[in-house]
């Protein structure tokens, strides 16, 4: 009994001591003495505030697939199908890396395919989606019941938007939450280019001056620098060490546009209840550049699908 | 004997280690922050993590023209509440959630696309005894165009 006793102790302290060592790890950096405990007052510069801050976590957010399809559709584009990646190439998919990039290309594909009304191709897409998030083992991110919901309201827009909203949801919040944020950060990685991608091929050269999918192409070195910021948290993955490599391809061309923006004016509008956030923005991108920053997304896009 | 010692640091382990504590957060983030977005639609983005009291997360994201935006912030029922703020590039305070009577969403356009800052906090409970409380927090976006 009383060896009995002995054993249960060292078990129990055993345990006890891998308890306090997993609650200190999942805890770690927590510890900094936070000076501050209610956030600074608006109007005062907030700089001296984040010097003794240091946040718990950070989050880099890239444009949706959902989100970049109705950034193309409000800028008055046309729908190609020729320019979504073939449904034909799943087969081709059997790695981590090239499954997590082609659920974010095909979930973007799906996304422009949806806010065009594209029936049959919503279909598709959302089944090739669904072969790239149950090749990566994300369970229930798309289900068979999605897919009959998809067709029963395949032509109700909002419905469809608030499935795919939801899938990609599920996908992500898999990946984060099972301790994969490097396939993670492929997967939106994917979404970002081909949107891009798809962008930079709709616009018409010859109605350059003045496009407005060029404005939201523009738009885009606004989110380069928080992509690069999202994948260098997944550093050191080889995956993720080669799309840095390429995606400052696309950083560097992105660099010869000058962006000059005026201060931000809130303006709220009580009669709404929104807040106007008012600024100009002037920006110098030529057809030269362009057609630079075009050829470089098409390349990394032809490495992700291949 | 042994069975008594060890089930109850087990249970103990299991709690603390918490195997899939984020994984209870998609499914807050899914069941309390979702709706608050109301005719906006979810962009699909997940940001969601476990925070205690006083500690802070923070996000960037550009926000484009031409879209209306919804930010919805929510906190488990357990946590003190949770205030935020959003800054431009420049670190001007554009928004605080505790001027605007401690709003949980806010609803915004923008005339020129622009990369924000949000910067969300677990408020302090001020007991000084005890364990901090902590809890998932989410940040959802929802969007229309104009």
């Amino acid at each position: 009994m009383n060896r009995l006793l002995k054993i249960g102790n060292s078990v129990l302290a055993a345990v006890l001591l891998l308890t306090l060592m997993l609650a200190s790890c999942r805890s770690g950096g927590k510890n900094a003495k936070k000076e501050a405990d209610s956030l600074s007052e608006s109007g005062v510069n907030a700089a001296v505030y984040e010097d003794i801050k240091q946040a718990e976590k950070i989050f880099y957010t890239l444009p949706s697939p959902l989100e970049s399809a109705m950034l193309i559709k409000s800028a008055g584009a046309m729908f190609d199908d020729n320019l979504l990646n073939p449904i034909e190439n799943t087969g081709n998919y059997n790695t981590n890396k090239s499954m997590a990039l082609n659920l974010g290309v095909y979930t973007c594909d799906l996304s422009f395919a949806s806010l065009y009304d594209q029936t049959q191709l919503i279909i598709n897409y959302m089944n090739a989606a669904k072969k790239m998030a149950d090749g990566l083992g994300i369970l229930d991110a798309i289900d068979q019941e999605d897919i009959d919901m998809l067709e029963e309201n395949i032509h109700n827009t909002d419905v469809i938007m608030d499935i795919v909203s939801q899938t990609y949801l599920n996908s992500n919040s898999y990946l984060e939450d099972n301790g994969q944020p490097a396939v993670a950060t492929m997967v939106l990685t994917g979404g970002w280019i081909e949107g891009l991608y798809i962008s930079t091929q709709l616009v018409d050269m010859k109605d350059f001056n003045g496009n407005k999918l060029v404005g939201r192409i523009i738009d885009q070195k606004l989110s380069i620098d928080i992509l690069i910021d999202l994948l260098e948290t997944s550093k050191g993955h080889p995956a993720i060490d080669e799309l840095i490599s390429q995606v400052t391809k696309v950083k560097v061309i992105f660099d010869k546009i000058t962006l000059k923006t005026t201060p931000i004016r809130p303006e709220y509008d009580q009669t709404t209840n929104v807040t106007v956030l008012k600024s100009e923005v002037q920006a110098d991108l030529t057809p030269e550049v362009f057609k630079e920053l075009s050829l470089a997304v098409a390349e990394i896009r032809s490495k992700l699908i291949k | 004997m042994k069975v008594l010692i060890i089930a109850p640091a087990l249970i103990l382990l299991i709690i603390v280690s918490g195997p899939n504590v984020n994984g209870q957060c998609k499914a807050f983030a899914k069941r309390t922050c979702l709706p608050e977005l109301g005719s906006y639609t979810h962009d699909g983005n997940y940001h969601a993590t476990v925070l205690s009291e006083g500690e802070e997360a923070e996000l960037y994201k550009t926000f484009y023209s031409n879209m209306e935006y919804r930010l919805s912030i929510c906190g488990d029922e357990a946590l003190p509440s949770v205030e935020f703020m959003v800054m431009d590039a420049d670190r001007n305070i554009l928004f605080s959630s505790r001027e605007a009577g401690n709003a949980k969403t806010w609803d915004f356009k923008l005339q020129s696309s622009q990369q924000l800052r949000i910067i969300l906090k677990v408020t302090s409970s001020g007991q000084q005894s005890g364990v901090p409380a902590s809890g998932c927090v989410s940040i959802m976006f929802g969007f229309k165009i104009k």
